[in-house]
């Protein structure tokens, strides 16, 4: 059992904040099949197609039947704890910091046996366990020895929360407070225990309904910030970019032309200098913050959300350029993920299908209500992993356009969803 | 006094501060409120800056921005082609309406203690006329006015907008007036200092924005978010306002300047 985290004491401002570290980052190419599961909340592990042995470490070729056929697989993670040892002195920099920690070795009822980070709230070996898969500070795919079943305030383990980025005792800011969305969102935080919530206020003399619901929670502040303005966006950054621990960038413009349907490139452009430029001003703004705090205590910064598409897969016609300025937000936020990872910052990128809003009116059900798209953000910083497709559209298109990019792209076109 | 006298004595007087030179205009930031449509119709996008180099790296030894903005956003003029009804009249883009026009007389009707009773209200044919019985008739090709203090409200936007949810209250002329001082005086234009020359509600009279309607259908201009006018005498002021010359523009931000006599 994992004793309740206590709310953090305020920071000592005369002692210097600590530069945050990584841990090891190296992988070979075949072990970022580990990354590129965990980076999905999956824990997958090669198995052969011809012998059907499982893999431990990843590697080019089976260790029983030495066949090429290896294929990523789900895994249940049920095993054993064989052995463990606590790690009391490390010139690795970043478990020098964390000492002590333990490790132990897991014979998975699959096969191999795999050495593993135990939560500190794990049994003592021998014993059973399950092992998951969580991505580190580096973003690179560690692996957990974990209770075999979620024991309470698991969430607040030490090891784990090293891993993940719980919003609980976390100040966040939500770039759009306004929307249903993104009162959504803000409810879903202040439910999390998030400590402070700042909820873009932009255009104040546009008020839409529920606003009074969310600012009357006494964690929540509304704060002006319109993404189209570099003047708003720095000036919020200068005041409050030193306490954010997690960005949430929900902001976004929604229109449904293609290209035909409408004339001209205002409506595109509104949604380009929201949807993309947007992002760019706000990285260059608190990216600079959150990175110098990536280690700063136990609410230290942790993540960056940016509320992409599924469209930003492919183009959905029907909002075509809609699509195209999420594609754009897709592509940059990969930049700004590469750019946050030495700081150890994880860029979560949700790509959820049609919203239950407005814009969306015409489209059929199922469509992801703005709770549920809140709910997904929340677990996905709980968990800790990097891409979120939320709802049983964004399950779907996911899944066909893995199959075959070409095959959606023409079904799309067809105008089949 | 031959006019070229007329041109030395009036630099004479506005050297030796005999006559005043006022800032109508506000200052052009991203904070300043836009006209907001509803969302499905296209938008007048905000005043917005972006550095382009400020003595660094990007410019050693000089600083200056790029800007964007909508023809009508700010303190701005409005031509005849803005409206429907001023559309295929000639020279009525600001790029082409006679320059002579930039520079004209205007008289301000105050209307200050009716506005701050209620945000609603609406200039009327008889408020002019008790104005005319004080100050005289509105004289032709003069520019009309309408003093609010709205204006004093431009840091609060919320304030200066004034939404609830049936929409902007901010006062304005009736349509009854807008004809009237079109037909009946033969005004240049109409200026306000609401984020309209028509009220707030002005979509639900008949016709809907009858400011618009009627001055740009007769070729007449538009000033809005105008500010200091409370500062204006009733009568006497010459207004300076040409806006930027786009070619076939529907209006533009522009400096509005008021020379008064002191």
């Amino acid at each position: 059992m994992t004793q309740q985290m206590a709310r953090p004491k305020r920071k000592n401002p005369v002692l210097r904040t600590r530069l945050p570290t990584l841990p090891p980052w190296g992988r070979s190419r075949v072990a970022l099949g580990l990354t590129a599961a965990a980076a999905i909340g999956r824990f997958e592990l090669q198995q052969c197609a011809d012998c059907a042995a499982i893999q431990y470490p990843p590697r080019e070729a089976c260790h029983v039947c030495l066949s090429a056929r290896l294929q990523w697989k789900p895994q249940s993670g049920a095993g054993k704890l064989l052995s463990e040892t606590v790690l009391h002195h490390s010139n690795d920099l970043f478990f020098r910091e964390r000492l002590p920690w333990r490790l132990g070795l897991v014979q998975l009822d699959a096969g191999p046996t795999l050495m593993v980070h135990l939560l500190d709230c794990a049994p003592a070996a021998p014993a059973r366990v399950t092992v998951d898969v969580r991505l580190d500070r580096a973003g690179q795919a560690v692996l957990l020895g974990c209770p075999e079943t979620e024991t309470e305030h698991m969430a607040e383990d030490r090891v784990l929360r090293e891993m993940t980025c719980d919003p609980k005792f976390r100040k966040v800011l939500v770039t759009d407070g306004k929307t249903a969305v993104g009162q959504a969102i803000v409810k879903a935080l202040v439910g999390a225990g998030a400590d402070i919530v700042w909820a873009g206020h932009a255009e104040p003399w546009k008020k839409l309904p529920g606003l009074d619901g969310i600012t009357a929670l006494p964690q929540v502040t509304l704060v002006p910030l319109d993404l189209t303005s570099a003047k708003s966006v720095s000036e919020l950054a200068g005041e409050v970019a030193g306490k954010v621990d997690i960005v949430i960038n929900n902001a976004e413009v929604h229109r449904t032309y293609g290209i035909s349907a409408r004339r001209g490139a205002d409506a595109a452009r509104a949604e380009m200098d929201i949807n993309y430029f947007g992002m760019l001003r706000l990285a260059q703004e608190f990216g600079p913050a959150l990175k110098g705090r990536g280690a700063d205590g136990p609410a230290s910064a942790v993540a960056w959300v940016n509320l992409l598409s599924i469209y930003a897969l492919s183009n959905y016609p029907p909002h075509g350029t809609y699509s195209a300025s999420k594609a754009a937000a897709l592509s940059l936020a990969q930049c700004l993920r590469a750019e946050m990872r030495p700081a150890g910052i994880r860029v979560v990128n949700l790509f959820p299908g049609p919203i239950d809003d407005e814009w969306n009116q015409l489209l059929p059900p199922p469509k992801i209500a703005p709770a549920s798209l809140a709910q997904a953000i929340v677990k996905a910083l709980r968990d800790g992993v990097e891409d979120v497709y939320p709802g049983d559209v964004a399950q779907e298109w996911l899944a066909r356009w893995r199959e075959n990019p070409k095959v959606l792209e023409r079904e799309l076109a067809a105008g089949g969803s | 006094m031959n006019p070229s006298e007329l041109l030395g004595a009036l630099a004479g007087a506005l050297a030796g501060g005999r006559i005043r030179v006022l800032d109508l205009t506000h200052t052009l930031s991203p904070e300043f409120p836009q006209i907001a449509l509803p969302p499905e119709f296209g938008q007048c996008l905000p005043f917005r800056l972006e550095e382009v180099s400020r003595y660094d790296e990007r410019g050693p030894s000089w600083y200056w921005n790029n800007f964007s903005c909508g023809e009508h956003t700010g303190t701005h003029f409005d031509a005849p082609v803005h409206w429907i009804s001023g559309r295929d009249l000639p020279n009525s883009a600001v790029d082409t309406i006679p320059v002579q026009h930039f520079i004209a007389p205007a008289v301000v009707i105050d209307c200050s203690k009716e506005a701050a009773a209620d945000a609603d209200y609406l200039l009327t044919v008889d408020a002019v006329k008790q104005w005319e019985g004080k100050h005289g008739r509105v004289p032709a090709r003069a520019w009309v006015l309408m003093r609010t203090d709205w204006s004093k409200k431009h840091a609060d936007a919320e304030a200066f907008q004034n939404y609830d949810e049936t929409g902007q209250h901010t006062p304005g002329p009736n349509a009854e007036v807008a004809k009237f001082l079109v037909e009946e005086r033969d005004v240049l234009g109409f200026g306000s200092e609401a984020i309209g020359t028509d009220a707030g509600q002005g979509y639900h009279q008949r016709p809907p924005y009858p400011c618009h309607y009627y001055m740009h259908g007769a070729g007449r201009y538009g000033l809005q978010c105008l500010t200091n006018l409370d500062q204006l005498p009733p009568t006497g002021t010459l207004l300076i306002c040409p806006p930027l010359k786009i070619q076939h523009g529907s209006g533009s931000p522009l400096r509005v300047l008021a020379l008064v006599a002191d």
